[in-house]
């Protein structure tokens, strides 16, 4: 039943509205993305925030967590974006990669690594700058992306963030390793990242968002376009600091005979929603989704994907396993969508849970929409602890009874980490489940 | 499949848009004005001489009501029902409380004979083993016309008889009883039922007792324009073993007829329940003209120990089916089982499933349900699997097939899993598929046609389930499947 939400009543729906009020001119862009901020911002005036009544919200009720919203962050100087970079956490440390800074929303070319890829022929610029030239097309999304709720937020408050173009044929020599920093203070950041990759070109983009404080409130959108015959893998770690609300949406488009694969670790942040949407819009593409979740202390996690098949020829591979600690909340949410006509689609979606405690909860909807009758799709969802007889093996085999629970999550996970391919990304990968399982024990 | 070439030949000889039981009975009936209001309430408590707390609860069910909106959640499409372009009662002129059969509509009892439900105990007793005998329970719009083998089930201690009989006879039992598992106020149609509910099947089982006969209800819908409003209550007490069936057919007419009948069972210690569906009703013409609405609310409660309940559903008609049988675990180690057959052709629409509910310490379910998609209809699976924090040890295990034949149909799943125990173990796994060209291939290899091979593999593919049925309904829904899926190969 859908009943009428209140609207705009409770304190951090207004703190949005004046928000928006208060920054809508100062806002980047032309005249089209003034209107499409417009629309965005008269569909949250209707809605609010979502609640637990809106469906793809259910499990994750923004509106009761958000009890108020802190100011957007202003842009800070070069000098403490990179003493604030300092301070936190380098995920991938000495592994050579092109680095791009966006610290509390805000692009700091100055401390990026954009003459570098210049040179490789990768042009990257300030989304701000990028919004005022061709705005209504970087705008754009999907379909299945723009009716929700936090794709429409960020639509609506994107203040900055970076376009990434690679041209044709381009192939990098190393990643490039987007940072996603969140200084201290309590703030709201809404940055978007387009990483259009044109017909052809490879490339490894790494994502690491961390830092952050008690309050604060980041709704960050990266937005896929791979073209036809292009590969490109992201891998997305989110290991923001224990008091914050994130919302991380990817959105990805392929053309044809295009490979994606997309990659998250959801480790940090107090209430977490971790989004993507995936759609096929050419044959014979591929895209690969993991997921590596590891929650406990009161976390809250949430992993929602749509991959839409509208076009024939095309597979989807979905694997994700999470680990819910003490006190912890996980979710799964995945819906395969076939439409009409779009044959010898192949989607196979696997979400596995473990749970490590007797208040852990864990909720899973996989969900199968299907409007064409040639296809395979299959999905499977488990849920359980860590199996009694694998511990009695490990102990009667000498192994004390923490460090084979240890063993037993580390192989959970596994099966997840050794379909991500790229050493780089496995080595910090491992490295923070191992820090995760340290600190739990 | 022993049934299969019998399917084959039953399949060619009718049309493909041609219901088997979509026959009208001319027969004079008594009606209440069309319309819903408080009166209409009255008239239809007065008419069964219920007591006046019945009147009551349904008078508050009616008000309660008229505060609630229809659900949107299913995947469904309809323009919206006018609740007062329906009558609400309707039955058959000759009905008030005939004394034996003789005194019963000789044009009632050549309808249930063309339906081939036998309701003579004689005629049942002359041609068939005592072993496999059923006892009937016939409801025809909105009364129950006859109940058979009622004598020797007292007998046994079971009482089997209409609601409104059992509403005059054992007002205690069902006041105790009714809207324990579906609250008055659960669902919009659950309350709508609880407002109109016409006639229905209850059934008691005492302590102890295992039921010596399967126990059905057949339901047929006959009038233009009338809602049929069935309530079911069936409780075995400590012990006790039920099998229950309930069959159902209607008319083909054009406009759309609305069905919303509630379906309670309550489990006690040790007792099992057992209710299998075969449901046929007008699924509308090739055109997707007319059918019957079906929503319906059906709930058991496994309130006991080691008690069980299973569910059984093998579902080819109505328009719109909206139905999501489900099982309450309260009792420690009580098990719920749903198998279902869900069919769809033409613009047939369905949303079913099932609810798991896990409350009792290692309770356990099972859910096997297998959607068959054809020409231009919609199949959803819609189920919950919860366990409870003290719901420890819970298992469930939910195997969800669906199978795709034609490419304008859809086939849905839209499971919820939610676990607050640690302990419990959920498996979910669901496939979609057509039948592959491999198969097909295997078997037209072997010489057998198109058809054939499709009934084969179909038949193989709902077998899980159909081993579940009473041995007398496994043959009729394994034919009723096939018929179903008439038209929609090749």
């Amino acid at each position: 039943m859908t009943i009428e939400p209140r609207t705009l009543d409770t304190r951090a729906e207004t703190d949005l509205a004046e928000a928006y009020y208060r920054d809508r001119d100062a806002l980047p862009g032309d005249a089209a993305v003034a209107e499409i901020r417009k629309s965005a911002f008269d569909a949250f005036r209707k809605s609010g925030l979502p609640h637990r009544r809106v469906e793809e919200w259910k499990y994750s009720d923004l509106r009761a967590r958000l009890k108020s919203v802190p100011a957007f962050a202003a842009r800070s100087s070069d000098d403490d974006a990179k003493a604030a970079v300092a301070a936190l956490d380098n995920v991938y440390g000495s592994a050579e990669r092109y680095r791009l800074l966006i610290v509390d929303g805000h692009f700091h070319a100055g401390l990026s690594d954009v003459a570098a890829l210049a040179e490789a022929g990768v042009s990257v610029r300030p989304l701000a700058e990028a919004l005022a030239e061709e705005g209504e097309s970087l705008m754009q999304l999907p379909e299945i992306a723009t009716g929700d709720a936090a794709t429409g937020l960020n639509a609506i408050f994107c203040a900055d963030g970076l376009v990434l173009s690679l041209p044709e044929g381009a192939s990098l020599d190393k990643p490039v390793e987007i940072v996603h920093a969140l200084s201290a203070n309590a703030a709201s950041t809404s940055e978007r990242v387009i990483v259009a990759a044109a017909k052809g070109a490879k490339a490894t983009v790494l994502e690491t968002f961390v830092g952050g404080a008690e309050g604060s409130f980041s709704n960050t959108l990266t937005d896929i376009r791979a073209a036809d015959a292009a590969e490109v893998t992201v891998a997305r770690l989110q290991a923001e600091a224990a008091g914050t609300t994130h919302i991380g949406t990817a959105v990805v488009t392929l053309g044809a005979e295009t490979q994606v694969k997309l990659i998250g670790a959801g480790i940090g942040s107090g209430f977490a929603r971790h989004q993507s949407f995936v759609a096929f819009t050419g044959e014979g593409s591929r895209a690969d989704l993991l997921g590596i979740t590891m929650v406990r202390a009161g976390q809250h996690v949430d992993q929602t994907l749509v991959v839409d098949h509208a076009v024939p020829h095309c597979d989807s591979r979905e694997l994700f396993k999470t680990v819910v600690g003490e006190g912890a909340k996980g979710i799964f949410q995945g819906k395969i969508i076939v439409r009409p006509h779009a044959q010898k689609t192949d989607g196979q979606m696997m979400t596995q849970s473990l749970l490590l405690s007797d208040d852990a909860e864990m909720s899973l909807k996989p969900e199968l929409e299907i409007f064409a009758d040639d296809v395979q799709c299959a999905h499977g969802a488990t849920s359980g602890q860590i199996d009694e007889d694998l511990l009695f093996y490990l102990r009667s085999r000498g192994i004390p009874e923490a460090d084979a629970r240890t063993l037993l999550v580390l192989a959970f996970l596994s099966e997840a980490v050794e379909e991500i391919g790229e050493e780089i990304i496995v080595e910090a990968f491992e490295e923070r489940i191992r820090a995760w399982l340290d600190a739990g024990a | 499949m022993p049934a299969v070439q019998e399917t084959i030949d039953r399949v060619r000889s009718i049309d493909v848009d041609q219901y088997k039981y979509g026959f009208i009975t001319d027969i004079e009936s008594d009606k209440a004005p069309k319309g819903l209001n408080e009166d209409i309430i009255r008239f239809i408590s007065a008419k069964k001489g219920e007591p006046e707390w019945m009147l009551e609860w349904r008078l508050e069910a009616y008000r309660r009501w008229l505060t609630m909106t229809e659900p949107t959640w299913a995947r469904v499409e309809y323009p919206k029902i006018d609740f007062n372009d329906i009558y609400y009662y309707s039955a058959p002129k000759s009905a008030p409380g005939p004394k034996s059969l003789d005194e019963v509509d000789p044009e009632l009892l050549a309808t249930y004979e063309k339906l081939g439900i036998p309701l003579r105990e004689q005629e049942i007793l002359a041609g068939v083993e005592p072993k496999n005998r059923v006892a009937v329970d016939a409801v025809f719009d909105s009364v129950s016309v006859v109940t058979t083998f009622k004598e020797e089930l007292k007998k046994a201690g079971v009482i089997f008889c209409s609601i409104s009989e059992a509403l005059r006879e054992h007002p205690e039992l069902v006041r105790k009883y009714l809207g324990s598992v579906v609250p008055v106020t659960d669902n919009y149609y659950a309350t709508l039922n609880s407002a109109v509910f016409t006639d229905g099947s209850f059934v008691y089982v005492p302590e102890g007792v295992r039921c010596p006969m399967e126990l059905s209800t057949y339901f047929r819908i006959n009038e233009k324009n009338t809602g049929q409003f069935e309530r079911t209550l069936i409780i075995a007490e400590k012990g006790a073993y039920v099998s229950y069936l309930e069959g159902c057919t209607a008319p083909q007419r054009d406009e759309n007829q609305l069905h919303a009948a509630v379906v309670e069972l309550v489990a006690l210690d040790d007792a099992e329940i057992k209710y299998s569906t075969v449901q046929n009703w007008f699924p509308g013409d090739k055109e997707g003209k007319g059918g019957i609405y079906n929503f319906v609310t059906k709930r058991g409660d496994c309130r006991g120990k080691n008690s069980k309940i299973s569910w059984t559903q093998v579902e080819t008609g109505s328009a719109i089916t909206w139905k999501y049988p489900s099982c309450i675990l309260r009792g420690d180690n009580s098990r719920g089982e749903f198998y279902s057959i869900a069919v769809s052709n033409g613009y047939q629409q369905i949303d079913s499933g099932t609810k798991m509910i896990h409350l009792g310490k290692n309770t356990s379910s099972r859910i096997i349900s297998k959607g068959i998609s054809a020409g231009k209809s919609q199949n959803t699976y819609r189920g919950l699997v919860s366990a409870h924090r003290k719901a420890s040890n819970a298992r469930n295990f939910t195997q969800c097939d669906s199978l795709l034949i034609g490419q304008d149909c859809g086939a849905h799943t839209v499971p919820y899993i939610e676990s607050k125990n640690a302990t419990a173990v959920f498996e979910h796994e669901a496939t979609t598929s057509k039948i592959s060209d491999d198969q097909m291939f295997y078997c037209q290899q072997r010489g057998l046609s198109d058809e054939e091979a499709v009934a084969l593999i179909v038949n193989g593919f709902v077998k899980d389930v159909i081993q579940q049925l009473p041995m007398e309904f496994a043959v009729e829904a394994q034919k009723l499947i096939s018929i179903s899926l008439e038209g929609s190969v090749g």
